[in-house]
């Protein structure tokens, strides 16, 4: 499919492209036909194929999850119930693992953090010209599949999570008390400001490092694929090896997608464990 | 990395989601398995308890079985001594009974043999007074020594 554009930098450009709507700077609403497009969109301005992946897959899964939920009996789990049951309990241990405080919050948010993520990170799996080619036969012309490889999607779960941690602070803690954690150590009282520098960066580095970690890892992977995908266009020796390629780098990325959901999940919460933690 | 609105629609979308796995997924499933584990517990603890009863039962049965036993040996030892006692009893009374009959018997021999030594003796009397008689024919008078005859008589 590479053939179809005028060079490979042309062709990688184009997968990145998000399908972002919003006003261009001339007044009218429209597509961004290019990253520096997109920019000159500003803030209100939306990437329509991140969102409608995302929520396709969220709400897929919940519609799965509601459905074993509502049959969900006492009996011998089958079929749905014993997988949704499965993920259940899976997460419910590592909860405990990691939470030692008691909040209905946390578990489902957990699971919801793991198998979302987990979906959306599934999409790299998908070969990178198949939906977008589909798309662009309906007439779409950007579509980018992987909304983990988006930032806005990865900074939209890490800041909601860092808001929760934040809430949880203050209500934990007091108002007082998580001040008195960020300032108060671990030097001396007198050194608050630098107490306060050091804290400080280490909570805000919370959320960045948590969506940073995920977009890069899924980015990266993502944009090996569409290296892959480029061989295609070389010749069927290429081609060939590029096949082989792509499916080695799958079977890799089945890890990876996982590992990212778990890591996601488990240190969701771990910080939201340690906004419950009084500090001594 | 372009920041735009999909970051507030992320977070929208992400808030609503956990809001309703909280509500309408974790409770049920969590609940599901809750009752799932007691009810496995109490199965164990039934089949434990379940366990315990049949030990109970059988050490019962076992006690039942030799009380039984012994009290069946008790009949049975009974049973032998009383028939010992009627054995003995019947043979008791066989022998009473022999004995009985023998006395009888002997008794009635005695008599009879009284019987006939008294006839014989009066036989004998009544020949020796015959003789006699013939003897002293004339110069006895039946009359005057009938005394003397039945002196004779009674010695006889």
């Amino acid at each position: 499919m590479a053939s179809e554009y005028h060079s490979s930098g042309e062709y990688i450009k184009h997968h990145l492209q998000n399908l972002t709507y919003g006003q261009h700077p001339d007044g009218t609403w429209g597509i961004a036909h290019s990253a520096e497009e997109a920019v000159a969109m500003g803030f209100w301005a939306i990437n329509v194929d991140s969102m409608l992946v995302s929520i396709a897959l969220g709400v897929l899964f919940l519609f799965l999850f509601r459905l074993a939920a509502k049959k969900a009996t006492v009996g011998v789990p089958t079929g749905l119930q014993n997988f949704v049951e499965w993920i259940v309990e899976f997460i419910d241990s590592s909860v405990r693992g990691s939470f030692s405080h008691r909040n209905a919050l946390v578990a489902p948010l957990a699971m919801t953090v793991f198998v979302w993520v987990f979906l959306m990170n599934m999409m790299d799996l998908i070969p990178v010209d198949w939906l977008p080619y589909l798309a662009s036969l309906a007439g779409v012309p950007y579509l980018k599949v992987v909304p983990t490889t988006d930032p806005n999607v990865t900074f939209g779960l890490s800041l909601s999570i860092f808001a929760l941690v934040l809430y949880y602070s203050v209500k934990m803690k007091g108002a007082g008390g998580f001040f008195s954690e960020l300032a108060f150590q671990p030097f001396p009282k007198w050194m608050f400001p630098l107490n306060l520098i050091l804290e400080g960066v280490g909570l805000l580095a919370k959320p960045i490092s948590l969506s940073l970690r995920l977009f890069g890892n899924m980015y990266a992977g993502e944009m090996i694929f569409i290296l892959i995908a480029l061989m295609f266009g070389g010749g069927w020796v290429l081609a060939a090896f590029g096949g082989v390629l792509q499916w080695a780098w799958a079977v890799f990325h089945i890890l990876i997608i996982t590992l990212q959901a778990f890591i996601f999940m488990t240190l969701t919460i771990v910080y939201l464990d340690m906004a419950h933690a009084e500090h001594h | 990395m372009n920041f735009n609105a999909t970051l507030i629609g992320q977070s929208v979308t992400f808030i609503f989601f956990v809001w309703f796995s909280m509500k309408f997924v974790w409770p049920p499933i969590m609940n599901a398995l809750e009752t799932r584990k007691k009810q496995i517990a109490d199965g164990l603890a039934a089949g434990d308890r379940g366990k315990h009863e049949l030990e109970l039962a059988a050490k019962k049965a076992a006690d039942t079985l030799r009380d039984a036993k012994a009290q069946a040996a008790e009949v049975i030892a009974q049973a032998d001594k009383r028939s010992a006692q009627i054995i003995e009893e019947a043979k008791m009374a066989a022998k009473e009974e022999g004995e009985r009959q023998l006395a009888a018997a002997q008794a009635n021999i005695g008599q009879e043999m009284n019987r006939a030594r008294e006839s014989l003796r009066e036989q004998v009397a009544a020949l020796a007074v015959a003789g006699a008689e013939k003897i002293l024919r004339r110069e006895v008078n039946a009359q005057t020594h009938a005394d003397l005859l039945g002196q004779l008589k009674a010695e006889l």
